[in-house]
């Protein structure tokens, strides 16, 4: 439904043998039922991380339907991503309790931080933002999620420490031997 | 002694075990309020205790008052169960041991007791007397924040249910009926009474039936449902499966919001157990009552809340709404006569089947029955989940329950049933919560979402706030919401900018007008809400930016600057060198300046500055001053 969806961006998905077995299953779990396409595709972008090309058109001729039903349901809905997104997920709650203590800051401010807007990733594929209406934690607002970890009662400042953990949390080990990386 | 009761029995032997042993229990708060406020570095923190000092943990859902989390309660045969809350990782171990070990129950960090079987004596009150709970009535959520929602013999022991076994002995037209004298309405938005849907849907005659548990709850800024599942699935499965049993129907489904990740883990956990419980599936305890159901997970569309849009989506479609009638009890999932319930509304049936019709409608008013939750946030100082009598006053709630304002400030207004409801003002205080009150304001009860205002809120800004989530969310079926949301947002855009004219009012009114009389569905209807009643309430809010081009808020950017306050400014640096843009130039030790042509109001001065020197100004009177 947002435009950002519909920014459906080629990357070279592999449909390798793996990856076929690995979309048989979920066919497979789903009975290879049309009318199981949203279950399909939220599991698919559980294992894939989002919706490639290559694996759309694949289902579509599994499961004998046109690829224009599946893209039709697909950019309907806003949990659906056709650009891979980064290895963490940042999503800034703008639901109303959150609008009302600060929600806009807080998403400014991490778009700073990571010279992204929501909807992008970073250039070294680390982070992307998004915003989503409510996580259900509004006592705790303004809230923010990295992948699976709440954070409630956000502010400015928060946001740099936790970036900071997780940057270092992904920096390459220092090594003892010369000439390691940062 | 029937199946049931066995069941029963043995639930009940492992609930007492469970609060008479001599282990001690520390039962920690772990919906989603609490995991976000950090309980589950609390959790570990008390797991690494274990080396030295035997103790069980339990993960129980929420009691409530969020503000509160984390929130633990250390139980100590013999000795008052306590609850300590806003508990850090760095401190829980401490609070445990200093309890367990140094009998010390320290008081001043606890917020409330249980006393223990035996009756021990404590000084600190009852949790029940804490005052965000004392004026509360819970009915639907008496076992949250209490029992493990994970633990289906946790629910058992507590009269769960019960319900469904008096049921499956009753004919289903005396259970409907049982609903209907109760005077139970929807939770879920609209109100209608629940009896008449379920007698409607099982009148018709098609033998294939369905019953549909709306557990999407769109409203941004609420969570009634979200707390209700995790601390207490079982009720609502159990609500479930009687309305099953009502209609007829072969199949349940539950259409739940993938934001809410525990939630659904929390559903799928309770199906399994019911299911080796004999509690789903073939002859339901033993009776010739056979009953399925399947969790569908949602993907984001605040639309798909809407009856008909659900359907389209559990069916695999686009989750758009169509034209009724027919309805849903005619003509529903599959094209079959369908019941649809909100979370709430299915998590109170067992209670009133337990307790009778005439029991549950002595709570609330003469046409607004029992009682219902409603999630407190916003600019409240004790934020979180509450259940009152429908009828108490909007004071009790934000006052007595809420404990005012956070931070003393100004009470503004509250913003009751989201993106399809309305801005009341603090003047109507002593209204009654209910149905037709809130109607008659201009508002809706919706799903019971309260987002409490202060006087740094623009109600400008909020409204301008919701049409931009009704605009986006608009599935753009119908030409008034699709177009007309886009330009009732371009308008209060351009307001907020301070950009309007005074011909606006006009436009906004009629705009309104449009959009309710000509969409489709409930979306499109009540989308113009929070803007008529924000005219209504606060026009001078509205004057102020169109004509004055001010935001006495100070929240809407285009209408303020920032300066420093010369006589106040403390020349610490904090704000020059916090600034992302260098927008703000001075030594040590001497008053500060900020460049006004800089400045992107990013707020980092303004929420750091030690002194509190710097101001929000009207830009008007800045311009003024330069010229
Ligand atoms: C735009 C829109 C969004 C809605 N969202 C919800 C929702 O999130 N949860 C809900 O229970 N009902 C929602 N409803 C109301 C449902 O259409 C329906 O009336 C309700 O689920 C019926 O259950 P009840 O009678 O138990 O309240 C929404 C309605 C509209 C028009
Ligand atoms: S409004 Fe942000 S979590 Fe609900």
């Amino acid at each position: 439904m947002t435009s950002d969806s519909l920014k459906i961006i080629h990357h070279d998905f592999k449909l390798s043998d793996n990856v076929i077995k690995k979309i048989h299953k979920i066919l497979v779990k789903h009975e290879n039922d049309p009318r199981n396409i949203i279950q399909i595709l939220q599991d698919i972008q559980a294992e894939f991380h989002y919706l490639a090309e290559p694996v759309i058109s694949f289902i579509a001729k599994e499961l004998a339907i046109s690829e224009h039903r599946i893209y039709g349901v697909a950019t309907f809905y806003s949990q659906f991503k056709f650009v891979k997104p980064g290895k963490h997920q940042i999503r800034v709650c703008m639901g109303t309790a959150c609008h009302v203590r600060g929600a806009q800051s807080l998403l400014d401010k991490i778009c700073r931080e990571l010279h992204i807007q929501p909807g992008e990733t970073t250039k070294d594929g680390l982070f992307s933002i998004e915003s989503v209406y409510c996580l259900g934690c509004c006592a705790l607002a303004p809230v923010m999620v990295i992948d699976d970890n709440v954070f409630g009662n956000m502010s400015a400042a928060k946001v740099t420490k936790i970036l900071r953990k997780y940057r270092r949390a992904n920096a390459p080990r220092k090594t003892p031997a010369k000439g390691g990386g940062k | 002694m029937t199946d049931f009761d066995t069941l029963v029995q043995k639930a009940k032997r492992s609930w007492d075990k469970l609060h008479a042993q001599k282990t001690p229990v520390i039962y920690a708060g772990a919906a989603s309020c609490g995991r976000a406020a950090g309980v589950l570095p609390v959790i570990e923190a008390i797991k690494e205790l274990k080396a030295t000092l035997p103790l069980e943990i339990v993960e129980v859902g929420c009691i409530g008052p969020c503000y509160l989390e984390p929130i633990i309660a250390v139980q100590k045969k013999g000795h008052p169960t306590i609850f300590y809350g806003n508990v850090q990782a760095i401190q829980a171990a401490e609070i445990v041991e200093n309890y367990l070990v140094k009998n010390d129950p320290q008081p001043d960090k606890a917020i409330g007791a249980l006393s223990s079987p035996n009756g021990s004596e404590t000084t600190i009150p009852s949790i029940w007397d804490h005052p965000m709970l004392k004026a509360q009535k819970r009915i639907v959520l008496k076992n949250c924040g209490l029992i493990d929602p994970q633990n289906i013999e946790h629910y058992l022991a507590n009269d769960g249910y019960q319900a469904l076994n008096k049921v499956l002995q009753m004919k289903p037209e005396t259970v409907i009926q049982e609903i209907t004298d109760s005077g139970l309405r929807g939770r879920g938005g609209a109100g209608f009474p629940t009896g008449l849907k379920w007698k409607f849907t099982r009148a018709e005659k098609d033998p294939e039936k369905y019953v549909i548990c709306n557990a999407d709850e769109g409203d941004p800024g609420a969570f009634m449902n979200r707390s209700l599942i995790e601390g207490d699935p079982h009720a609502v499965l159990e609500g479930l499966l009687i309305a099953g049993y009502a209609i007829s129907a072969v199949k349940g489904y539950i259409y739940c919001r993938a934001e809410y990740p525990l939630a659904i883990q929390r559903f799928r956990k309770a199906l399994k157990d019911m299911r080796k419980f004999g509690l789903l599936g073939e002859n339901i305890l033993g009776s010739d009552f056979s009953f399925e159901i399947e969790l569908k997970e949602g993907a984001g569309a605040f639309v798909c809340g809407e009856e008909t849009a659900l359907i389209a989506s559990i069916m695999g479609e686009r989750g758009m709404p169509r034209q009724k009638p027919p309805y849903p009890s005619q003509h529903g999932v599959w094209g079959k006569p369908t019941v649809i319930n909100n979370v709430e509304t299915l998590g109170t049936v067992p209670a009133i089947i337990r307790n009778g019709s005439k029991w549950y409608a002595r709570f609330g008013t003469e046409k607004s029955k029992g009682t219902k939750t409603f999630s407190l946030v916003g600019k409240i100082r004790r934020s979180g989940l509450i259940e009152v009598p429908l009828g108490t006053t909007l004071r009790t709630v934000i006052y007595d329950i809420g404990g005012g304002i956070y931070e003393d400030k100004e009470f503004k207004a509250i913003q009751v049933g989201g993106p399809s409801g309305g801005t009341i003002p603090a003047a109507f205080m002593d209204e009654p919560l209910d149905y037709e009150n809130l109607n008659k304001l201009g508002a809706i009860m919706g799903s019971g979402g309260i987002v409490v205002i202060d006087s740094d809120t623009c109600v400008v800004d909020l409204a301008r706030y919701f049409l931009q989530f009704t605009e986006n969310e608009s599935c753009g079926k119908c030409v008034p919401c699709r177009i007309g949301t886009k330009q009732l947002l371009n308008l209060l855009t351009k307001i907020v900018k301070g950009e309007g004219t005074i011909d606006d009012f006009e436009l906004l009114e009629e705009l309104a007008h449009t959009i309710s009389e000509g969409s489709l569905c409930g979306l499109g209807k009540t989308a113009p809400n929070p803007v008529i009643t924000t005219l209504t309430y606060f026009r001078d809010e509205y004057v102020a930016h169109i004509v004055d081009k001010r935001c006495p808020a100070k929240v809407c950017k285009d209408l303020f600057v920032y300066v420093v306050d010369a006589e106040t400014c403390i020349g610490c640096e904090i704000c020059r060198k916090r600034c992302p843009v260098g927008a703000v130039s001075g030594e040590k030790k001497q008053p500060h300046s900020i460049d006004i042509t800089k400045c992107i109001k990013c707020d980092v001065c303004f929420t750091n500055c030690p002194a509190k020197a710097i101001r929000k100004v009207d830009k008007v009177d800045v311009i003024h001053v330069s010229h």
